[in-house]
């Protein structure tokens, strides 16, 4: 999978979950949960759809890896390459 | 001869829109099944029946805002006759919220529209389409009774004038005393860690899972929490129904019912409060699920608040606030450490309860939280 397939995923996961959110405004390094208002519970469906779509399980431990949107990608391309 | 009215779905509610019925003329219907959907300033809910029979007539027909109380369909209980000659069935026209909304605010009826949306629903272009070809709005499919309250700037102005009558009143008529205590939160958090690495991500919990958990364990032993204040008394519910509060992304909020909180296992728990949150956003909340709240909780510690000072929502009797779990300084046996904090709050009715019972409850709140495992 290329990285821009995942890339298409995950703002495709984040949009679901903040209809709103303007992806493309977001800062470099920009801490997503904060910016985009995701509060624990949209955090773990969003990870349930990275799940279902990707069959990548994220486990609890990685959360803290998680923060900005490039973090998500690098983490997600590490674990499907 | 049972009647079926316009629910009251809050202290400051007084007119609902029937948007749609979810049952013909002549359904039977049981306790607790789901008939109509109605409108309020605080968004869409659907709305159960209390008792079992047959829907004998539809006194209104969507859309058709009328005051709380005002019987919208009569319920007979006894055997249905054969035959209703007469009786228009009237199944649900298929529209989508937006759709909804606008035909009622234009007096449109949503049965003289052709849908152009999946399967033929409406959708709010077909309703301005309608609208735009009309020198005058279609009367509306049933009589409105006298409108004492028009409710401008749409729902997100509702929803805030809704809350700021229940917020005022509280205000106004609550003496509130407020306690707070830290929490460890060391062994729930090893113990919910432990448990979530042995679960699919799917079936994994959340903090907020066991706090509700131990609120209601806590219920158990100060039970003067959970109830009303009503007619210059406190009515102790023996239910614990816990209103949890969910923000909305488009602001405000609702604080939608977990009904028997405590018969609820951990895994049920989280059920609930999936499928809860899940439908308060999406505007599927049922009736009940407004109304019969016996206590509030509110967590706002994914906003990173240290503590909550609530204000009480009438006439309930208490309000719980978490905020942040986070690493602080804690000192115990002599030793001092870092450990996961949590600050819980009580904000309660003196009318209702003294300070000293508002304190057992923090304390029973604290030690159910130092066994999650038996929670």
């Amino acid at each position: 999978m290329t990285e821009e397939q995942i890339r298409g995923i995950v703002s495709s996961g984040l949009l679901q979950i903040a209809p709103e959110a303007d992806l493309t405004g977001l800062v470099p390094g920009e801490n997503l949960r904060e910016s985009l208002d995701i509060d624990s519970f949209d955090f773990l469906n969003f990870l349930i759809g990275l799940h279902e779509t990707l069959g990548v399980e994220i486990p609890e431990a990685d959360y803290e890896r998680l923060i900005s949107l490039e973090d998500i990608l690098r983490y997600l391309s590490a674990r499907l390459g | 001869m049972g009647e079926f009215r316009m629910p009251s779905l809050g202290a400051d509610m007084k007119t609902g829109t029937l948007m749609a019925w979810r049952v013909k003329q002549g359904d039977r219907v049981r306790h607790g099944d789901i008939i109509a959907e109605v409108e309020t300033d605080k968004g869409l809910f659907e709305v159960e029946v209390f008792e079992d029979g047959m829907v004998e007539q539809f006194l209104f027909q969507p859309v058709a805002k009328v005051p709380v109380g005002t019987v919208l369909a009569t319920i007979r209980s006894e055997k249905p006759p054969a035959e209703a000659p007469g009786a228009a069935p009237s199944g649900r026209v298929k529209a989508s919220p937006a759709a909804r909304k606008l035909a009622a605010d234009l007096g449109i009826g949503l049965e003289t529209l052709q849908g152009t949306g999946p399967e033929g629903a409406i959708s709010r272009g077909d309703v301005e389409r309608a609208a735009a070809a009309k020198e005058k709005p279609a009367e509306k499919a049933a009589p409105l009774p006298p409108e004492p309250q028009v409710v401008a700037g749409g729902l997100q102005a509702g929803m805030r004038r809704a809350i700021a009558a229940a917020m005022s009143r509280s205000n106004r008529e609550i003496p509130h005393y407020y306690l707070e205590t830290d929490i460890d939160m060391s062994r729930s958090l090893k113990w919910l860690t432990a448990e979530n690495q042995k679960r699919s991500i799917k079936e994994r919990l959340l903090p907020a899972v066991l706090l509700i958990k131990a609120v209601a364990r806590a219920l158990g032993e100060v039970p003067e929490l959970n109830g009303y204040w009503i007619d210059d008394g406190l009515r102790i519910e023996e239910a614990m129904h816990i209103g949890f509060a969910i923000a909305l992304r488009q602001g405000g909020l609702l604080t939608p019912a977990i009904h028997h909180a405590d018969q609820k296992s951990l895994d049920e728990m989280m059920e609930a409060l999936r499928d809860l949150i899940t439908r308060t956003r999406s505007g599927r909340l049922r009736a009940s699920e407004m109304t019969d709240a016996t206590i509030t909780m509110t967590s706002l510690g994914d906003l990173g608040v240290g503590k909550v000072f609530g204000v009480i929502y009438p006439p309930q009797v208490a309000l719980v606030g978490f905020g942040r779990i986070a690493e602080r300084p804690w000192a115990e046996n002599g030793m001092l450490g870092v450990r996961p904090i949590l600050t819980a709050t009580l904000a309660a009715d003196h009318r209702a309860t003294d300070g000293s019972r508002g304190a057992r409850f923090l304390e029973a709140l604290d030690h159910a939280l130092q066994e999650p495992e038996k929670l």
